[in-house]
């Protein structure tokens, strides 16, 4: 052996022994100690069998599925007040109109006035797309009443909003990008109702679409995106509705459920 | 953030683990661990990739606690560790009688001291880790293993009284 041999053996190698944290050749030479020491050697095993009957007792927690109340990602555990002073109080940035759907050289005024050629495009949300991420702040991380009409009553659910909004509405089947319908409810909008849809993701992360018939049809259907805090909001306009998409995630997760939302509700 | 959100949601078991160990009873703990979580994703801004996001977790899990112990300190109603009392024991085996018998041991031991021997015996950290996690140096890590230990040993083995429990405020 070497000059660590030499080195004496401290309490804190006895329990550094025990928890299983020293080095191979530092383990053997506590190890050689104790072998001449039974007292010692008693203690040291004591230790290491109530580590092995704490485990016992606790470990099965790790095996409990997951309370329903533990918020799993950050967009569920935002202070609704928090997020809805900020929302009222604080310009919505868009960063640029992602994707076009027509005509890409068509920006709308605002962002043609806001933006530099050097600097990203910015724009202030229209009403709608800053009511819905105020709504999806409300109702998204009610964990009691999320919604009015459960999923389980999807027909009750679109004939009682689109008598309410008087078109007829749908929520999209979001399944293959990986969302379930939770439900629905009816919202007071700048004039009238609008309706907000609610799903979520296995792992319990929700969003919410916001249909209003209050959206001024600005002849592009340009997907718009704005941020504020860790709500993500995309919104476009068709000849009837506005809608908003609103969750907690980046804007890539987002934007590649706001496609599909889009594929599915636009027009002919 | 994916990434983040994904490693954040892999730490809860250990989490509800630790909590239910350092409280010993489920809706305490739950409660911690929620608290932990709000507080984590709220800041995890703030976190920004900087050291080990499990030691984060903790030390939110940690500072939490001992708030909680100090409210309840400065609180007149029952002192620590009024479970051991009453709850006769039912268990038919040696092996559980023993097992039940560290479960109420474990609440007697002071906070500070219950930190430390299970984020070693149970979350199995290393000595540095757990002195990130708590705030503390490696030598004070040590000085409290050593004293819970000690301390364990002592209510296992009838060499402690639960007198203190009789000392009137």
């Amino acid at each position: 052996m070497s000059d660590s041999s030499k080195i004496p053996v401290t309490e804190a190698d006895l329990h550094a022994y025990a928890d299983g944290q020293l080095s191979e050749m530092r383990r053997l030479q506590v190890e050689a100690y104790l072998a001449s020491r039974p007292e010692e050697q008693a203690r040291v095993k004591a230790w290491m069998t109530d580590n092995q009957n704490l485990r016992a007792i606790l470990d099965p927690v790790l095996h409990e599925p997951i309370p329903v109340r533990m918020p799993l990602s950050p967009g569920r555990a935002i202070l609704p007040w928090r997020q809805i002073a900020m929302a009222a109080s604080i310009a919505f940035i868009s960063a640029g109109a992602g994707w076009m759907t027509r005509g890409a050289l068509d920006q709308p005024e605002s962002q043609r006035v806001a933006g530099t050629a050097a600097a990203p495009q910015a724009a202030i949300a229209t009403g709608f797309a800053r009511r819905a991420a105020v709504a999806h702040v409300v109702y998204s991380p009610d964990m009691r009443r999320p919604v009015e009409v459960g999923a389980e009553q999807e027909d009750q659910l679109v004939a009682w909003l689109s008598k309410r909004l008087g078109a007829p509405v749908k929520p999209p089947y979001l399944g293959r990008v990986g969302y379930d319908l939770i439900g629905g409810r009816l919202l007071p909008g700048g004039q009238g109702p609008v309706a907000q849809f609610m799903y979520h993701d296995p792992n319990g992360q929700r969003l919410t679409l916001y249909v209003t018939r209050e959206a001024a049809p600005t002849g592009d259907t340009a997907f718009r995106f704005a941020q504020e805090g860790p709500v993500s909001v995309f919104y476009w306009v068709d000849d009837k509705f506005g809608y908003a998409i609103s969750a907690g995630v980046d804007r890539n997760e987002l934007h590649r459920v706001a496609q599909e939302v889009y594929r599915q509700l636009a027009p002919g | 953030m994916q990434d983040v959100t994904a490693q954040i949601v892999a730490c809860i078991p250990n989490l509800r683990r630790y909590a239910r160990g350092l409280t010993g009873n489920r809706e305490a703990a739950d409660d911690l661990v929620q608290d932990t979580l709000e507080r984590a994703w709220s800041r995890i801004a703030l976190w920004q990739r900087r050291g080990d996001l499990r030691a984060w977790l903790f030390s939110i899990l940690h500072n939490l606690f001992i708030d909680r112990v100090r409210s309840k300190r400065a609180s007149p109603e029952e002192p620590m560790g009024e479970e051991e009392i009453s709850a006769p024991v039912r268990a038919t085996q040696t092996d559980m009688l023993e097992v039940r018998d560290l479960d109420r041991a474990l609440l007697r031991l002071p906070p500070d001291q219950r930190e430390v021997l299970l984020l070693v015996a149970v979350e199995q950290m290393t000595y540095e880790q757990v002195g990130a996690a708590l705030g503390v140096p490696l030598g004070t890590v040590m000085s409290r293993l050593s004293r819970a230990r000690e301390r364990l040993r002592a209510i296992l083995e009838g060499r402690e009284t639960v007198s203190r429990l009789k000392v009137v405020k």
